[in-house]
Formats: structure tokens, C-alpha cells, sequence
């Protein structure tokens, strides 16, 4: 379990993918390739991604669960996918914002 | 958080993308990623604390503010345009730190006590004193830290430090830029100056929507016509005076429509709305964007998007055609609350002063802290209202400063001058709208001795800058105040209003 809070980030142990908090309070059982995501900067990489969590993390896209009460930003990419207990985070919506500046 | 992650993010995702500069020849994401690593070497290695910075729009500029930020430092751009006495002033305050500047501003910077002056051909010319980039960066990921200081244009007194956190701008930037949400063709052109809350916004919004990033450092209408052509520009953002002088010189040209431009924001003063509607014809299928923000908000909180400006353009109806003077709504993660002097929130309609709350909203200053209440809430020191609709309307500063051409105007500073001519009773200077600069200056002067008005705007431009000088000169018997003794400056730019050439009002 990881503690959950705008701004924290968080590294996979089975690949390269790092996220940051967007959104979310709270213990979170926060997942990547299957295997618990811990502090980022704080785990080693071992091993690979379960199959059944392979599908990977795309850079700079935002994943959220059904709820929406959870959004992460992945800050580097990775061949495992996210998930928040058990179950697997989307890729949310983009924002079309205009450019302003 | 750091602004570190966000260009570590395009460097990663866009590589070899030119990020600076032309398609040929310019600054990768991932060169600028490795000069920015470069330069924090070169900082960490000063004695200094911060990173400041005296120069035009040039490719130092975002090496300096990524380096700044990897470096831990602060990132202080200051106002080149200042007097010598000003700038130095400015910098001495913002010692011991390293000092970049084009080779004029490098030679106005130098012996000042604590800064390490370096040009800016040798810093981002010489990498030879750096040391490599780190694969990993070990920037600071602590978001309290200060990311920017900039320095307010000083009008009610000495300028303050605008703090702006990590915390502030890479919110920003998450809350209103899709990541690599340009297209490879895209480029936007940065004419306003690296000192101004856009000059750094436009930096950091450009790296992580992948948008490359082309420079103009000295405003001209022509030659940011011809760049546009030039470079292929897709995207800008323009202060009001500058879009009309664009709309004069695309008119001299005979009027022909410039067709490359997706994109056009605009911000930073009132909008003359003559000038909004022939640029709408002058750009006819662009988007344009009206954006309202604050230094302190870190840049843009309310837009009026793209359909709320052709709705406007082609309605025959007055509540739409009126949009185009909105700001209209506020960014999502953005509140924004009218409020009367007691603070309570006020009905729809209603005009008070704006308050703003939200992640990117730092509304502190170094020298007095935060002026947030204990709620988030931030006076922006503007009045304005809210329609029935949502669209934000803003009304100028409360603070009765005159804003000519994207300058802010201290009436004080006039008042004083004038009033050092014996025969001048009482002063006082005020902005009535003109469609050139925004506003201009009238000084409306109870004479104490008989005074040719064609005297007073000469004693004005023989003391203080160009700008300042008044363009009409009214003589009244008695100047309008209240109860207090306090000047009642509204009720004398509605009796000058006639003097200013902006028919819409």
C-alpha cells in the first residue's frame, strides 16, 4: 500500500514506467506490471510484467480509475500497465484546452 | 515537482524535435535537456543563489530557467528596459547569484556586488566549462521550491517578488497543456519579453505540448509578419498593442489574410475592440483565444475560446456580440469569485473585485508573503463581473494604474511632476481608452496661475519616459473627491471618456 497525494510519484519494480499524483487521497493498493509501485527513486527493476498487466504505460497520458477519484500522470514509460486494487486504470481523456501562451 | 519533469518528459517523448529555433539548426528537446544539465553544473559550481537573467528572447532564455530549476536556484529575468540606475538596483537585490546577459546587458550588470556576470554567446556558445549531463537528473523534487521570482513593473512604490513555486507552474501546466498535444509541424512565435509571466509560460507550456519555440526578441509588426511567413508559425500570443500594429501593417500590405496562423492568444491589457474585430477578419479561419491571467496566478486563469470569438464576430446579437470583451471562463481548477469590499460574493451581473483560487495561484510576494486569505482566496486587485452566463468581464486595476501599451503607468509619478510647476494647484493623471496603446494619459489640473496646456504635457517629457507624457491637457476648478479627501479617479475617466477614440465604449 502507498500513500496517495497530489504531486507524490511512484516507480514500478518490474519496468520503467514512473507516475506522479494528480489526483487522489489516501492508502492505495497502486500497481504496475502486477507488482506493487513504491516511491519513486527508493526501488530496484527486477523481473517483468505479469501477462495479464503487460500492456503497457505511455508517456505524458493520464490513467484514471472508474470512479475518477484517482488520476496519474506517467512521467516515463513502461511495458507494464497500471491498476488500483486489482482492477486496471484507463487511459483518461485528453483536455482540449487552446493554447493560451 | 519540479519544471525539470516536464521538459525530462518532452525530451524523453520528442527526442530529436527541434524544441528552439528553426527546423534547421535548432535546439533539440534533447540538446536542451543536456544544456540545461550543463548549465546547472555551471550554477551549482557559484557561490551565488540564484540565476539572473539580462537579456532579450534568445536561446539562453530557457536554458537558463530549465538549468535554473535543475540547479535548484531561482530563476530571475529582469526588465532589460529599465533605466541603468533601475536594472542595477533590481540586481543587487537579486545577489550573490550568476548573471546572463547579451553583451550589453552583461556589461550593465557587471561589478555588481555577488553576481557573476556571463554573456550569453559564452554561456550557451562555450559548453566546455560544463560538465555532462546526468542521465537521471537530480533536481529537487521538493515543489515549495522557488522556481521564479519575477518583479513587478513597481507602480504603487518600489517593484515587489512575484514568488512563483514548482508547485505553481508545473500545476499550471498539467492543468491546461496536453502532453505532446502539438503536431510536429507546429511553431509559436514569442514576442513578448522573457521578463513577463508569458515569456515564461510560453517556455514551458512550448516544451511540454512538443510546440517548437520561435524567437522574436525586438517587437516590429513587419518582421513578426514576415517570421510568421518565414518559419511557418502556427500558434502566437500577442499583448494588445502589438495585435494592433499587426492589423495596421497587415492592412498597409492591402489587407490580404495570413492563413498560417492556427492559433492566436492574446492577454495582458484591454483588448480595443475595433482592433479584435478587423483582426478576426485579418485571421479569418484562426483560432483565437482571449487570455486573462496575473503574474501572480502563474499567467492564464479565465479564456474566451475560439467559437465565443467567430459567434461574436458574425451575431447580430448584442449579449453575443458583446463577448469579445469578456475573459470568459474560468480554466478548469481555476475558481473565480466576485467579491464586494466585505467579501461576500455578489449576484451575477454585479461587478466587485476578482478573486481567484486554485494549485497555480501563488499570490505571494518576497518581500510582503502571501496575500491568500485562509481560504486560497487571492485579490487580484481587479474589478469586474460575472454574466448570467459564467463569462468573466474585467474592468482594469483597481488600483487606478493607467496601462499604455502593455505598461503599467504609476498616475502618481505624473502627478508629481506636474505638480512642481507653480502655477498647477492640483493634478491628476488618468487612462482614458485609445485604440493604439490601450490607453492614454490625460492630466486634468486645477491651475493655480494662468498656464498654457502645450507647457505641462514638455515638463513631463523632461523628467520622466516618453510614455508618460499626457497626451490631452483639461483645465477644471475643482477636481472630484470624497468624503475622505480621497481623489475620485472613475468619476474623472468617465467625464474624459470622450477624450479617447474607442467608440465600443
Amino acid at each position: 500500500m502507498v500513500e496517495l497525494k497530489p504531486g507524490a510519484r511512484f516507480q514500478s519494480t518490474v519496468c520503467t514506467t514512473e507516475v506522479i499524483v494528480v489526483k487522489g487521497a489516501g492508502e492505495a493498493d497502486l500497481t504496475c506490471g502486477g507488482a506493487a509501485m513504491v516511491a519513486a527513486g527508493t526501488g530496484e527493476v527486477a523481473g517483468a510484467p505479469a501477462a495479464d498487466a503487460a500492456e503497457g504505460t505511455l508517456l505524458g497520458k493520464r490513467y484514471s480509475d472508474e470512479a475518477d477519484t484517482i488520476e496519474l500522470l506517467a512521467t516515463k514509460a513502461g511495458d507494464g500497465s497500471l491498476g488500483v486494487g486489482g482492477s486496471a486504470l484507463a487511459v483518461a481523456q485528453a483536455k482540449t484546452l487552446p493554447a493560451s501562451d | 515537482m519540479n519544471l525539470m519533469m516536464l521538459l525530462e518528459m518532452a525530451a524523453n517523448g520528442l527526442e530529436d524535435r527541434v524544441a528552439v529555433g528553426s527546423v534547421d539548426g535548432g535546439l533539440t528537446y534533447r540538446q536542451l535537456f543536456e544544456q540545461a544539465g550543463e548549465a546547472a553544473a555551471r550554477f551549482r559550481a557559484d557561490p551565488g543563489t540564484k540565476v539572473v537573467l539580462c537579456d532579450e528572447s534568445s536561446p539562453a532564455v530557457p536554458v537558463a530557467l530549465f538549468g535554473a530549476a535543475w540547479a535548484g536556484m531561482p530563476y530571475v529575468p529582469l526588465n532589460y528596459r529599465l533605466p541603468d540606475d533601475d536594472l542595477r538596483s533590481l540586481a543587487e537585490r537579486s545577489a550573490p547569484g550568476v548573471a546572463i546577459g547579451d553583451d550589453a546587458g552583461a556589461v550593465r550588470l557587471a561589478g555588481v556586488d555577488g553576481l557573476t556576470a556571463v554573456t550569453r554567446d559564452h554561456f550557451i556558445g562555450d559548453r566546455s566549462g560544463g560538465a555532462p549531463a546526468t542521465e537521471s537528473g537530480d533536481w529537487s523534487m521538493d515543489a515549495e521550491d522557488i522556481a521564479v521570482l519575477l518583479f513587478t513593473s513597481g507602480t504603487t512604490g518600489a517593484p515587489k517578488s512575484a514568488v512563483l513555486r514548482h508547485k505553481h507552474l508545473v500545476s499550471y501546466i498539467l492543468g491546461s497543456v496536453e502532453f505532446m498535444g502539438a503536431g510536429e509541424d507546429e511553431a509559436t512565435i514569442v514576442s513578448v519579453p522573457p521578463y513577463h509571466v508569458a515569456g515564461v509560460s510560453a517556455m514551458l507550456s512550448s516544451v511540454y505540448a512538443g510546440r517548437r519555440i520561435v524567437q522574436l526578441p525586438k517587437f516590429d509588426a513587419d518582421t513578426w509578419i514576415d517570421t510568421v511567413e518565414a518559419e511557418g508559425v502556427t500558434h502566437a500570443m500577442v499583448v494588445p498593442t502589438m495585435l494592433a500594429r499587426i492589423v495596421e501593417a497587415l492592412d498597409a500590405r492591402g489587407g490580404e489574410p495570413l492563413l498560417g496562423v492556427r492559433a492566436l492568444s492574446y492577454g495582458g491589457g484591454k483588448m480595443p475592440e475595433p482592433v479584435i474585430r478587423r483582426a478576426l477578419d485579418l485571421f479569418p479561419i484562426t483560432n483565437f483565444v482571449n487570455a486573462y491571467g496575473l503574474t501572480e496566478t502563474s499567467s492564464t486563469i479565465a479564456l474566451l475560446g475560439p467559437d465565443d470569438h467567430r459567434v461574436a464576430q458574425y451575431s447580430d446579437d448584442e449579449g453575443e456580440r458583446a463577448r469579445l470583451k469578456s475573459a470568459g471562463r474560468p480554466l478548469p481548477g481555476v475558481e473565480v469569485s466576485i467579491r464586494d469590499d466585505d467579501f461576500n460574493e455578489v449576484a451575477s451581473g454585479e461587478v466587485g473585485e476578482i478573486f481567484v483560487r486554485g494549485e497555480q495561484v501563488s499570490g505571494e510576494y518576497l518581500e510582503k508573503g502571501s496575500l491568500l486569505n485562509n481560504d486560497g482566496w487571492f485579490p487580484t486587485r481587479d474589478g469586474g463581473f460575472i454574466d448570467e452566463g459564467g463569462y468573466l468581464f474585467v474592468q482594469g486595476r483597481n488600483d487606478d494604474v493607467i496601462i499604455r501599451g502593455g505598461e503599467n503607468l504609476s498616475p502618481g509619478e505624473i502627478e508629481d511632476v506636474l505638480l512642481t510647476d507653480e502655477r498647477v494647484k492640483e493634478a491628476a493623471a488618468i487612462g482614458v481608452p485609445d485604440t493604439e496603446w490601450g490607453e492614454k494619459v490625460v492630466a486634468v489640473i486645477v491651475p493655480a496661475a494662468e498656464c498654457p496646456g502645450s507647457e505641462l504635457p514638455d515638463l513631463v517629457r523632461s523628467r520622466l519616459r516618453s510614455s508618460r507624457v499626457p497626451a490631452h491637457v483639461e483645465f477644471v476648478d475643482e477636481l472630484p473627491y470624497n468624503d475622505t479627501g480621497k481623489l475620485l479617479r472613475r468619476v474623472l475617466r468617465e467625464n474624459y471618456a470622450h477624450l479617447g477614440d474607442d467608440p465600443a465604449d
